[in-house]
């Protein structure tokens, strides 16, 4: 039988699409069912990151740091502030660092709880949602105690913090981590394991390794596909290195190594590695002043750096150019999200478009991230 | 209501105007267009999750404009989203309502000075009904400009607006 073709259609999806998780906007050529190819455009949500950081000094660019990905605020302020640190040149209290790495690792639980929440939403299951949400509030709860925000908190200052932890955080973060770990279970039973979703996320999406490594993936998108890398290991920065956790991977339990599930379970299972991270801190958690090393005017020698850290996303790293003044000569982002959404195309060929957004989600992406 | 009620028998009968009625439906059942834009959407998320539950003043999302009454521009809007918010905006059926959620879609907020990309402010392009301050504004101030819309909608009169010059207005009489 001569072969069968049907005519492509493009199908656009987006910018308002309730499950592209912000204004991105996917084109898609289909053959019937059948996805030929996804073009993702970008740019809906482009708020001049770069030009702000022209304009401005070393200490306001922070909150612009925390607007890049939102969801992922003191992940993002904690490798910026690194970097100007590492410019000035000035060594910050070791508490300083606990705290820091106490917050960016509570973020990562936030941020995961949002992500595996959003996902079951797009995946048609709508409690674990709302478990998430709970959940997350109790973590916005102790933000909110210790710099009076919940969403973005301008909490990390180059030198040190805005606000010392306040009385209880201590025993307010050992509670809820006392909560929680049976809530994960609760999330397991309940989402992970449930055999719809197995269904609708194995063998879906798969990212061979070497093709997740020619894009720069990073972060779970990367590890799920079995690569063992995580810069909080492999690069250790700020007091990693003292923690004892491990990196996890996927595993292809339930279909092909590097499909959806895989990309969606690495996430749940760092939720425990963060909190077996922040348990540590808390008990090792040294004293001192945290503004101590806060220096009156920010005015780093002339130089560049190049900081690279493990955001909830994947690798965030900011390449900052002084020229001596007060503002930097230009600071520059280097967006998780935007590596990863390139591989769209690479891992929806072939597929339904209804598997199109279980691929979109497991993939993970904030468009704040990608279009700075 | 009041006198009249009593002149009937089984007392399953309300009397109220056809304003009163429409209001009370309308405001009681805004449906929301399931529409993020930036930090705030994440905000606007954790207002319809567990613990400040939206929808339980009848907001419930949906995701096209078409089904909606009212959408929440939760975020920067930047030029090239403005086109398409104006469109949504469009193919959404009367009456419509609109909630500006955040400095970014009052005034252009923190992208304001050097936002080069950023739209200051989405009401150049749609007219706003309320305007929800903060960066982000708190769940609980948008479930607040979520009930001035409310009472907005209450005052609102669909009867006088279309018959208005046609008729007399009514007399005045005195509340018993
Ligand atoms: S007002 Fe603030 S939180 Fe809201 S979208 Fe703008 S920058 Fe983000």
């Amino acid at each position: 039988m001569a072969e069968l073709r049907t005519e492509e259609m493009v199908l656009n999806m987006g910018p308002q699409h309730p499950s592209t998780h912000g204004v991105l906007r996917v084109e898609l050529v289909v053959d019937g069912e059948v996805v030929v190819d996804a073009i993702p455009h970008i740019g809906y949500l482009h708020r001049c990151f770069e030009k702000h950081a022209e304009a401005l000094n070393y200490q306001q660019i922070v909150p612009y740091c925390d607007r890049m990905d939102y969801l992922g605020s003191m992940n993002n302020d904690h490798a910026y502030v690194l970097g100007v640190e590492k410019l000035l040149n000035i060594q910050v209290p070791e508490r300083v660092e606990y705290i820091r790495v106490i917050m960016a690792e509570f973020q990562r639980i936030a941020s995961h709880l949002v992500s595996i929440g959003t996902y079951g939403l797009d995946i048609g299951a709508f409690t674990p949602f709302l478990f998430c949400f709970r959940d997350r509030e109790m973590i916005l709860d102790l933000f909110e105690m210790t710099c009076g925000a919940r969403l973005l908190y301008n909490y990390m200052w180059p030198g040190g913090l805005s606000h010392d932890l306040p009385a209880g955080f201590v025993e307010k973060a050992r509670a809820f981590i006392k909560h929680f770990r049976p809530a994960m279970k609760e999330l397991n039973d309940l989402l992970s394991y449930n055999e719809i979703f197995v269904k609708r996320t194995a063998n879906v999406g798969v990212l061979p390794a070497d093709i997740a490594i020619n894009y720069g993936a990073s972060g779970p998108t990367l590890r799920g596909s079995g690569v063992k890398w995580d810069l909080r290991k492999c690069e250790p920065y700020s007091v990693y290195n003292k923690f004892d956790w491990d990196i996890v991977v996927g595993t292809g339990e339930m279909g092909t190594l590097g499909d959806c599930w895989d990309r969606y379970m690495v996430k749940v299972w760092e939720i425990e590695q963060s909190l077996r991270i922040i348990e540590q801190a808390l008990d090792t958690l040294p004293e001192g002043d945290v503004q101590a090393a806060i220096p009156k005017r920010v005015r780093p020698p002339v130089g560049e750096v190049y900081v690279r850290s493990e955001s909830p996303r994947g690798e965030l790293a900011y390449y900052i150019v002084s020229d001596g003044s007060q503002k930097p000569y230009r600071v520059k982002g280097r967006a998780p999200s935007f590596s990863n959404l390139s591989l769209l195309p690479e891992i929806s060929r072939g597929y339904l478009i209804a598997d199109m957004i279980a691929i979109i989600g497991s993939v993970d992406i904030t468009l704040g991230d990608v279009d700075r | 209501m009041g006198l009249l009620d009593k002149q009937f028998e089984d007392g399953n009968i309300v009397i109220t105007s056809i304003d009163n009625l429409l209001n009370w439906a309308r405001l009681s059942s805004l449906w929301q267009m399931q529409f993020g834009l930036a930090c705030c959407a994440i905000e606007m998320m954790a207002a319809s999750a567990s613990h400040f539950d939206m929808m339980r003043f009848g907001v419930i999302p949906r995701a096209t404009p078409r089904q909606s009454d009212v959408i929440i521009i939760s975020g920067t809007v930047s030029m090239k989203m403005a086109i398409r918010i104006k469109k949504l905006y469009e193919q959404m059926a009367e009456p419509r309502y609109v909630i500006s959620m955040g400095s970014c879609s009052n005034s252009g907020g923190p992208y304001w000075k050097y936002g080069y990309s950023v739209l200051k402010g989405v009401d150049r392009i749609i007219p706003v009904d309320v305007y929800v301050p903060g960066c982000p504004p708190r769940p609980d101030a948008l479930l607040e400009g979520l009930m001035r819309l409310q009472e907005k909608i209450r005052k609102e009169s669909r009867v006088k607006k279309n018959v208005e010059g046609l008729i007399q207005p009514a007399p005045k009489v005195e509340a018993v």
